[in-house]
């Protein structure tokens, strides 16, 4: 690809980085918009719970909460060490 | 029935003020009879923009604190008819509007007008929220530009819990108008395209403004920038209210005109 090229293709050019970065930030807001209200407190204290017993990196806890029509389903992943 | 409409962004400086200015004119131009109320309670300037400023006497939270009445306090265009502003307070504070206050002067102004267009101050807290909480429609103003995109999509959030017709089950009519667009930063991979913003927001599309010189002449002269015939902005805010009135119309002022092939090569 010529150098001219490049530029009029537009890969990597910062407008798609641009909405990449949109994408991923809006959807993470809606999903926490139409959490309860008690949602981060009972996730921390889950998570104290199980730090009790195994030492876990933060980086390491994934929380989603799925919201269907009659129920939501409440997810909690963590990786435990070895 | 009056229909109230709130132009909004979260982000401030996108062109709120200078959309409610464009759309009132338009809509009054049309034949309807409409009203413009400047929400910027302390930050007073949609009577620049309109250029009105000379002749305020009272203001929107006069009116709250029954000091005038809306007939002492209205400001009646000078160019259009059936076009009336009520001007902001420039000295008090958005803790002078209350919502029994504010539902009072919108039930009023229902009561003659067709459109009630309300100019919310940025932000998404209070004063905010009192100018998008009684609204029929909004207008989402939005810069393609990743903070001005994530606020607006914050103040639908609001709009759809916070409003009085979502507390009653109800939807607002959410309307998005892309502001400041510059087709030749878009062709060049360096501003977010309408098609990028829309498939974010997910809402229909009501307009989209060009970036353009004659809305700073428009606000230098305090005539709304829809009077300017040569302009594109102009041009672009009338074919908005064309949409808003449920007429279709295709966009114009999406790509740029073409360059040569030198001011390429240089980059002019
Ligand atoms: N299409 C456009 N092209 C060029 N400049 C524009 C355009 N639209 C708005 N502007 C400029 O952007 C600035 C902000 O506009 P405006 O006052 O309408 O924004 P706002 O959202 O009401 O701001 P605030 O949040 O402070 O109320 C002004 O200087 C205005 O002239
Ligand atoms: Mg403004």
């Amino acid at each position: 690809m010529s150098f001219i090229d490049y530029f009029r293709e537009g890969k990597n050019n910062s407008a798609s980085v641009a909405k990449e970065r949109l994408r991923i930030i809006v959807a993470h807001e809606r999903g926490q918009r139409n959490q309860p209200d008690y949602l981060p407190a009972m996730q921390q204290e889950i998570i104290e719970v199980i730090k009790k017993y195994v030492s876990i990196n933060d980086e390491e806890i994934h929380v989603t909460l799925d919201k269907t029509d009659d129920h939501s389903v409440f997810e909690l992943n963590v990786i435990l060490p070895g | 029935m009056a229909k109230i409409i709130v132009v909004t962004s979260g982000k401030g400086g996108v062109g709120k003020t200078t959309t409610s200015a464009a759309i009132g004119t338009g809509l009054a131009l049309t034949g309807k009879k409409t009203v413009i109320i400047d929400f910027d309670v302390g930050l007073r300037n949609l009577d620049l923009i309109m250029g009105c400023e000379r002749r305020v006497v009272y203001d929107f939270v006069n009116v709250l604190n029954n000091e005038a009445n809306l007939s002492q306090t209205l400001i009646k265009d000078k160019r259009v008819n059936n076009l009336f502003v009520l001007p902001a307070s420039q000295t008090r504070d958005k803790d002078s509007l209350t919502l029994e206050g504010v539902e009072r002067v919108l039930n009023e102004l229902a009561e003659t007008f067709d459109y009630i267009i309300c100019d919310s101050p940025a932000g998404i807290e209070k004063g905010a929220q009192m100018a998008l909480y009684f609204a029929d429609e909004a207008i989402i103003v939005t810069n393609p530009e990743v903070s001005s995109v994530r606020d607006s999509d914050r103040i639908l959030g609001i709009l759809q819990s916070k409003s009085r017709h979502a507390e009653n089950g109800a939807m607002v009519k959410e309307h998005l108008l892309i502001t400041r667009y510059n087709p030749a930063r878009v062709a060049d991979g360096e501003m977010l395209s309408v098609s990028d913003v829309e498939e974010i927001l997910a809402i229909p599309l009501i307009g989209v403004i060009p970036e353009s010189e004659s809305v700073l002449k428009a606000s230098n002269q305090g005539v709304p920038v829809i009077h300017d015939e040569e302009s594109d902005a102009g041009n672009a805010y009338i074919d908005a209210v064309k949409r808003l009135l449920g007429e279709e119309v295709d966009f114009r002022f999406l790509t740029a005109p073409k360059k040569g092939i030198l001011k390429r090569l240089i980059g002019a």
